[in-house]
């Protein structure tokens, strides 16, 4: 309630109305805070999407995304080919060799820090993972480079780069999310739960597989998908190992590019059409991660019902 | 209730028990007459939790837990070297405060310890769940649900479904730690009902604040108490309920039964 432009105010009165206009006044900060923030997400969208546009116009929605035609001509850019399937594919056939790893493993860690581990010991494997979140891109693309390339290249006798290097790496960047998101479900279950087990005369390792990660199922599935969302995105790390052939991926060894690789391989001497195709990749990058996000909201939502 | 020789289903003798470097209780030593109800009596923080589950080594969860003394079961000590845990744990079941199904269905719920022990077949599975639920009071208010979640049932009602958890596995004792005490009037009424018809093939040990319900359900009775803050809880008086509750030996276990605890 708030006094209008009385001139006989009482002090409480007068008090009231100073805290109330301060309360109004950090809402107005925050608003404009929410509404910058989706604002920029908005325009985002809609420059992606108007950048996008004459590449869609232009060559129709199969030519751009279902043709593995990736031609593009720099000097006229209206003569190249630009079919972005070898890149999609290149990114849904890394990550999901990466989810394959990096999904047992970060559930496994979490499960070893939650229940098996001693707290001494969780400590220092929870430090660990942490430092590994830390690491830059560049320095684990480049670990990749010089350890895991040579490494496949003598084991497979290919030339080491590929889908499976650029897996490998992934695996390292999406560990830390799924093994700390995990952990953080199990911690969060009832102890009632892991009590009821044990005292039914279960092991363990039965009380794990048949209570505990089946109780923690839709945290731990959101977990997967925010690393999976961290495996997608990546650049710099998948570059340094993927090859950047333009060739769509039929063995794990063999060169490719994904949509983000693709990207920051061209921009610089895009033009035109050209560009404009990038940046339907990017658009594909972005419906992808919508994906992955809504996904997240219905499995929370159901959590929440249950 | 009538003399005659009970045989002793587990004794426990001269029972200390540490967290890490606190002594929780104190040479403890007392007797659980089989199918007979035994009742742990005493105020908050007396170790009575803590003693129950010295019964079925449920404190071995705990890290830094110290045990001194015996459990016996059947004349076996439960903490001799190489005792084999999962087995005691089938053989003396427990029911906890507050009901903790497993956010599984009903009929998982109580098919969870058959199955641990290897029964896979569905008919099998089906008669002990049907059986289970029966002896637990159960049956009628779930045989058309059993798909249902658990957890979706009343306070009271998933109580009743932890007993049958419990007695699917067939076990010779059952622990109650408190087992009414997140519960309504009506489901304690129930339960304690249950708990006298159980008698006939279990023997159970039920831990619990409520005097009356002592009184009501159990045959035997032990009294802790910790008599100053810091140290440990010590039991103070055991026997008949019925002696024990008219005509206590012990002053402060009438003070306790009569209310009369600062
Ligand atoms: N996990 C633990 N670690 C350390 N101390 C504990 C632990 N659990 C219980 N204690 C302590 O041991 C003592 C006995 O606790 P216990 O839970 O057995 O009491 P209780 O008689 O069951 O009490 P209540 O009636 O409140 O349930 C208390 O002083 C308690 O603080
Ligand atoms: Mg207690």
């Amino acid at each position: 309630m708030r006094a209008r432009g009385g001139e006989a105010v009482t002090g409480a009165c007068f008090k009231g109305h100073a805290f109330a206009d301060r309360e109004n006044r950090v809402k107005v900060v925050m608003l404009a805070c929410a509404s910058v923030a989706i604002l920029a997400i908005l325009l985002i969208f809609l420059f992606i999407f108007r950048e996008s546009l004459p590449s869609i116009r232009e060559l129709g929605v199969k030519n751009l995304f279902f043709s593995t035609d990736w031609r593009p001509n720099v000097a006229d850019p209206k003569a190249g080919h630009y079919g972005m399937l070898t890149f999609i594919w290149g990114t849904l056939l890394t990550t999901f060799g990466a989810m394959l790893i990096s999904t047992p493993l970060g559930i496994g860690a979490a499960v070893f820090i939650d229940q098996v581990a001693p707290d001494s010991m969780a400590r220092v494997v929870r430090r660990g993972i942490e430092l590994l979140a830390g690491i830059p891109s560049v320095v684990i693309g480049w670990f990749g480079l010089i350890l895991l390339v040579p490494a496949i290249a003598r084991v497979t006798g290919t030339s080491g780069y590929g889908v499976a290097a650029a897996s490998l790496v992934l695996v390292v960047m999406a560990l830390p999310t799924i093994t700390t998101l995990s952990a953080e479900t199990l911690k969060s279950l009832p102890a009632e739960l892991k009590e009821a087990s044990v005292a039914m005369g279960a092991t363990r390792w039965q009380t794990i597989y048949k209570v505990l990660l089946p109780s923690a199922r839709e945290g731990l599935l959101i977990a997967v998908i925010l690393g999976m969302g961290r495996a997608i995105g990546e650049t710099m790390a998948v570059q340094m190992v993927i090859g950047n052939a333009r060739a769509f991926a039929v063995s794990p060894f063999a060169r490719t590019s994904t949509l983000t690789t693709r990207i920051v391989t061209d921009t610089g001497e895009a033009s035109g059409i050209f560009r404009s195709a990038l940046f339907a990749q990017a658009l594909v990058l972005l419906l992808i991660a919508m994906v992955l996000i809504i996904l997240i909201r219905v499995i929370s939502r159901k959590r929440e019902a249950a | 209730m009538p003399e005659e020789a009970l045989e002793n289903k587990m004794v426990i003798k001269d029972l200390s028990m540490y967290y890490t470097d606190f002594k929780a209780i104190e040479d403890v030593t007392f007797d659980v007459p089989a199918r007979r109800i035994t009742a742990l009596i005493g105020p908050s923080g007396c170790g009575k939790s803590t003693l129950v589950r010295c019964l079925n080594r449920m404190n071995d969860l705990i890290e830094g837990v110290r045990v001194e003394g015996e459990v016996v079961l059947d004349s076996e000590n439960v903490y001799q070297q190489g005792f084999d845990t999962i087995g005691l744990r089938r053989r003396v079941g427990m029911v906890f405060q507050r009901p903790n199904p497993f956010p599984k269905s009903i009929y998982e719920n109580v098919a969870y310890g058959p199955k641990l022990v290897g029964i896979k077949d569905k008919e099998e599975l089906d008669f002990i769940v049907e059986d289970s639920l029966k002896k637990a009071a159960l049956w009628h208010e779930v045989k058309t649900i059993l798909r249902e979640s658990g957890q979706n049932l009343s306070g009271g009602q998933q109580q009743r479904l932890c007993i049958a958890r419990v007695i699917a596995v067939q076990p010779e004792v059952i622990l109650f730690d408190e087992p009414c005490s997140a519960i309504d009037p009506v489901a304690t009424q129930l339960i304690e009902d249950l708990m006298a018809e159980l008698k006939e093939n279990f023997t159970m040990v039920i831990v619990t604040h409520n005097m009356q319900q002592a009184a009501r359900v159990s045959d035997f009775t032990a009294f802790m108490l910790v008599q100053e803050q810091g140290q440990p809880g010590r039991l103070i008086e055991y026997g008949d309920t019925n002696t024990m509750f008219t005509n206590p030996s012990d002053e402060r276990t009438e003070r306790y039964i009569t209310g009369r605890f600062g």
